[in-house]
């Protein structure tokens, strides 16, 4: 009986990984964009064995659209999902965890777009110039803001070359579950830890699967790492050393 | 001998005066908790037994923060989120209280112990609408089984004897 459920379960797995090879997506010939991610138990800490990042293909990042930013802010709750919060702070005060960034060559008129957010530097900035170590990064890479013990100095916004801190000037409410946000605080994209943690990609990902892919850069043969072996990946300032997460194709 | 009688009678009074004092104390209003939605048995409440809870509950939800936010460890037990998801019901007229109200479960005992918290400055002060929420009785159950103190209490232990296999 014992051996009869084994083999269905192989079954079952072989079959599923053969639909998840077949439902993949197609960037470049040989590279899918689709990834079955390992999903930790839940009382298990994160380890240095993984390194999460994301690629972003900046050829594929069409013009007029903004479902990474959408997506993002309706998982979180900021910008034009923030209801009633955040009203009497001005534009370039409000929360910002990812932007679109045109960049245009003034001698051609070439126009590039692309999103930047938190770029996970392996080492942050953010982090150096945090007095209470509320700016940290998590074994696996992922850069955070403790703001239990986040106390508003906003060094760590001075810091980051790519502006990707926001600080918090208001009083919030009715916040998202998965996004504890308050006044006098400073946040930033988090690369989705929470849908991390479960095996999930992070909402901007799953929203635009075309320019955009995640996975762990640590073990060589995830699509991401793939990718960047055969096709490279920019990091933006590379000339900082910072060795960032977030990498670009096509900029 | 006589100034010692006196000094005996009047400790005799003030003894009497203090005893006295506990029968004024019953018009002190204690705060009207509001009920979880779930528990998991009468006697222990829910995650852990409730004098515990109502003693030490800081300390758990504080260890647990440092662990989630800095480990990645998101074990629903000392969670905040499943914390609301059970404690915090709707009122009579079918809407979550904010924290602050007198409805709203945190509220309810730290205003009256005059305690203030700043948790909900940030985190959500109303249930999550998911349908993944904390199973107190499953879940309690398996954190009796793994710690050896409650293996006599656990209803759920295995009852073939060790070692016979067929």
């Amino acid at each position: 009986m014992q051996d009869m459920h084994d083999k269905t379960d192989q079954a079952r797995r072989n079959f599923l990984g053969k639909l998840a090879a077949a439902t993949g997506v197609a960037i470049a010939p040989g590279v899918m964009l689709h990834q079955v991610a390992q999903a930790r138990s839940a009382d298990q800490p994160a380890t240095d064995k993984q390194r999460w990042g994301i690629l972003i293909n900046a050829n594929n990042c069409a013009d007029g659209c903004n479902a990474c930013v959408t997506a993002c802010e309706e998982e979180y709750g900021w910008g034009r999902n923030s209801g009633e919060n955040e009203a009497h702070s001005s534009p370039s005060q409000q929360a910002q965890w990812i932007r679109i960034v045109k960049v245009t060559d003034r001698q051609t008129g070439y126009t590039q777009r692309m999103p930047v957010m938190c770029q996970h530097c392996e080492t942050p900035p953010c982090v150096d110039v945090c007095p209470t170590g509320a700016s940290m990064k998590r074994a696996d890479g992922i850069v955070l803001v403790d703001k239990h013990i986040c106390i508003g100095c906003r060094y760590c916004m001075m810091a980051c070359p790519y502006k990707a801190r926001s600080f918090i000037h208001e009083n919030l409410h009715n916040q998202h579950v998965n996004a504890p946000r308050g006044k006098g605080t400073v946040e930033s994209c988090t690369m989705c830890v929470q849908r991390v943690d479960e095996g999930k990609q992070p909402a901007c990902v799953e929203a635009c699967p075309d320019a955009m892919l995640f996975g762990d850069l640590m073990d060589p043969g995830s699509t991401i790492s793939k990718a960047l072996a055969k096709h490279g990946g920019k990091q933006i300032r590379a000339d900082l050393g910072l060795n960032t997460g977030v990498r670009y194709q096509g900029i | 001998m006589f100034v010692g009688q006196l000094s005996q009678k009047i400790l005799l009074i003030v003894a009497g005066l203090l005893l006295a004092l506990p029968l004024y104390a019953g018009d002190i209003p204690t705060p009207d908790v509001p009920k979880a939605k779930a528990k998991a048995t009468e006697e222990y409440g829910c995650v852990r037994p409730v004098a515990d809870m109502r003693k030490n509950h800081m300390e758990y939800l504080k260890f647990h923060r440092d662990e989630t936010l800095r480990e990645g460890i998101r074990t629903k037990q000392d969670s905040l989120k499943e914390c609301v998801n059970c404690h915090v019901s709707k009122t009579a007229q079918g809407t979550y209280p904010v924290f602050g109200s007198e409805k709203h479960f945190c509220s309810s005992c730290h205003h009256y112990a005059a305690v203030e918290i700043d948790c909900f400055q940030c985190h959500r002060d109303k249930p999550a609408d998911s349908a993944n929420h904390y199973q107190p009785s499953q879940d309690y159950q398996a954190s009796l089984t793994s710690s050896p103190s409650a293996d006599a209490t656990s209803p759920v232990l295995d009852a073939s004897p060790a070692g016979e296999t067929r």
